[in-house]
């Protein structure tokens, strides 16, 4: 892999710090863990003059249940959430979402804010500039045309944070902040179905703040599953997570989000059709077929497409079938 | 842009002036002359660097220098205690967890990190810590198994002592 270029380091002792750095440079990027950021500098791909670290604000390091629920820094790491026996219980698709990302070590760095803003990957845009160059690059960066999509006129790279589609099912709000303010908005304003400009976030803008509604006192099940080259490390190929509320038999709630597939997180519309039906087979066979329609995977991994779709179609089905199971045990 | 960084490394405090660019895998190996923390595929898909920041194992190739100011870093090297081998290290010995050895330096720092916060981990356990550790020659059981063996050597001691 290249050197990595040139660049200053700042380290903020406060948030408001950070953002008044920011606020008298042209050009930034914040970075906290790195664990994706560092290796795509390094690939040329993210180049950069200014450095803005961010883990060690206390502001973003808050992690903290009340009343309106639960309340978890950007900064907080995966290895943190993934471990928390409060987020284990009560939001378990979240726990297990963070408990997939990467590897271990990666885990004990990697925190929920840049997970939530990974970049979009590519086959063709995750290469050495060697290989990019070979290409004449592609239109994420350095050229022209979307080698996955020659005729089109937008990047097809894939949204592949895990986290992103648990926080969608437990209905997360996000907190942004800039050098003009700070504003709380649904999870789902986060994201943009466009390769490149895949986050709606203004230049010089983070997200500070992941709020969770309370837990839920109904039963409720959750759950995240992935599909990955290797279990152990890699990024997805696509993840479902679902969460699901039953009473006698019967669907009275369901929520579900697929990454992976598409430049955005999906959160699964429709889902309300499958209120008070009980989910046999047949349902089942629909609600995969909903998941189908609405997710597109397409050539941005060696793994086909095709074989994606199908297994993310499965995936859902699944997942949701073996939740509400155990919900009814 | 240089300045001066200032942090423990094996048990003595440095203090050298160092680019905002560098990197923690690099500072060691080139700074400090520790090349037992090894470069494999450069980009936190390997492993092979792997050292402990205050205690807690940190992929160095995707650790800015700067980054760990003020903390604890811990090497391969850092390991034997007055010529003895760690327990970790002399189960790898033992139990032929190194083939080409390549790999042994991150296995051994993320097992130390493991066995440091649990010293009954289960083969599970041991399969998760390691899980961004990867193997060429693919020794994966036998390095289990030091591990496991490395857990007994510690609480072996451990009971001694008390």
């Amino acid at each position: 892999m290249e050197v990595l270029p040139e660049f200053k380091l700042h380290r903020p002792g406060t948030l408001a710090e950070a953002l008044k750095i920011r606020g008298s440079l042209d050009e930034a990027r914040y970075i906290s863990g790195g664990t994706d950021l560092l290796a795509n500098i390094r690939r040329g791909l993210t180049p950069t003059e200014n450095l803005i670290e961010l883990s060690g604000l206390s502001e973003l390091q808050r992690f903290e249940a009340d009343a309106d629920g639960l309340h978890i820094g950007a900064a907080v790491t995966l290895a943190t959430i993934g471990n928390d026996p409060a987020i284990k219980q009560d939001y378990a698709v979240l726990a297990e979402a963070a408990n997939a990302v990467a590897g271990a070590t990666h885990r004990a760095v990697a925190t929920i804010g840049g997970n939530l803003c990974l970049d979009t990957r590519c086959l063709f845009y995750n290469q050495s500039q060697w290989w990019r160059d070979s290409n004449d690059g592609c239109m994420k960066y350095e050229g022209e045309i979307c080698h996955v999509v020659p005729t089109s006129k937008r990047c097809y790279a894939a949204y592949s944070g895990d986290t992103a589609p648990a926080l969608l099912v437990l209905n997360a709000e996000i907190e942004i902040a800039g050098p003009d303010g700070s504003r709380r908005v649904p999870l789902d304003d986060l994201f943009n179905d466009d390769g490149i400009d895949y986050l709606t976030l203004a230049p010089g803008e983070m997200v500070t703040m992941v709020h969770l509604p309370a837990a839920s006192k109904s039963k409720t099940a959750s759950s995240y599953t992935k599909l990955r080259i290797r279990d152990s490390i890699d990024f997805p190929l696509a993840g479902v997570a679902v969460r699901v509320t039953q009473e006698n038999g019967k669907v009275t709630a369901l929520d579900a989000a697929v990454t992976g597939t598409n430049s955005t997180p999906i959160r699964v519309t429709g889902c309300d059709a499958f209120v008070g039906l009980e989910f046999d087979e047949e349902q089942g066979q629909k609600f995969a077929k909903l998941v189908q329609k609405q997710t597109s995977p397409v050539q941005t991994t060696t793994t086909k497409p095709q074989y994606r779709r199908r297994a993310v179609t499965a995936m859902s089905k699944t997942l949701t079938q073996n939740l509400l199971q155990a919900l009814s045990a | 842009m240089n300045s001066v960084l200032q942090m423990t490394v094996n048990g003595r405090p440095r203090a050298d002036v160092v680019a905002d660019n560098m990197l923690l895998v690099d500072y060691l190996r080139e700074v400090c002359g520790l090349t037992g923390t090894k470069i494999g595929c450069d980009g936190g898909e390997c492993g092979a660097c792997t050292i402990l920041a205050d205690g807690g194992a940190r992929l160095s190739c995707l650790t800015l220098a700067h980054s760990c100011a003020g903390q604890v870093i811990e090497t391969v090297e850092g390991q034997a205690t007055r010529g003895e081998l760690s327990a970790v290290q002399s189960s790898f010995h033992e139990k032929l967890g190194s083939q080409c050895g390549y790999c042994t330096p991150g296995m051994i720092m993320t097992s130390e990190s493991l066995l440091r916060t649990n010293t009954n981990p289960t083969e599970d356990e041991i399969r998760e810590a390691l899980g961004g550790n990867i193997c060429r020659c693919t020794g994966y059981i036998k390095i289990i198994e030091s591990v496991q063996a490395a857990a007994e050597i510690i609480n072996a001691s451990r009971e001694a002592a008390e």
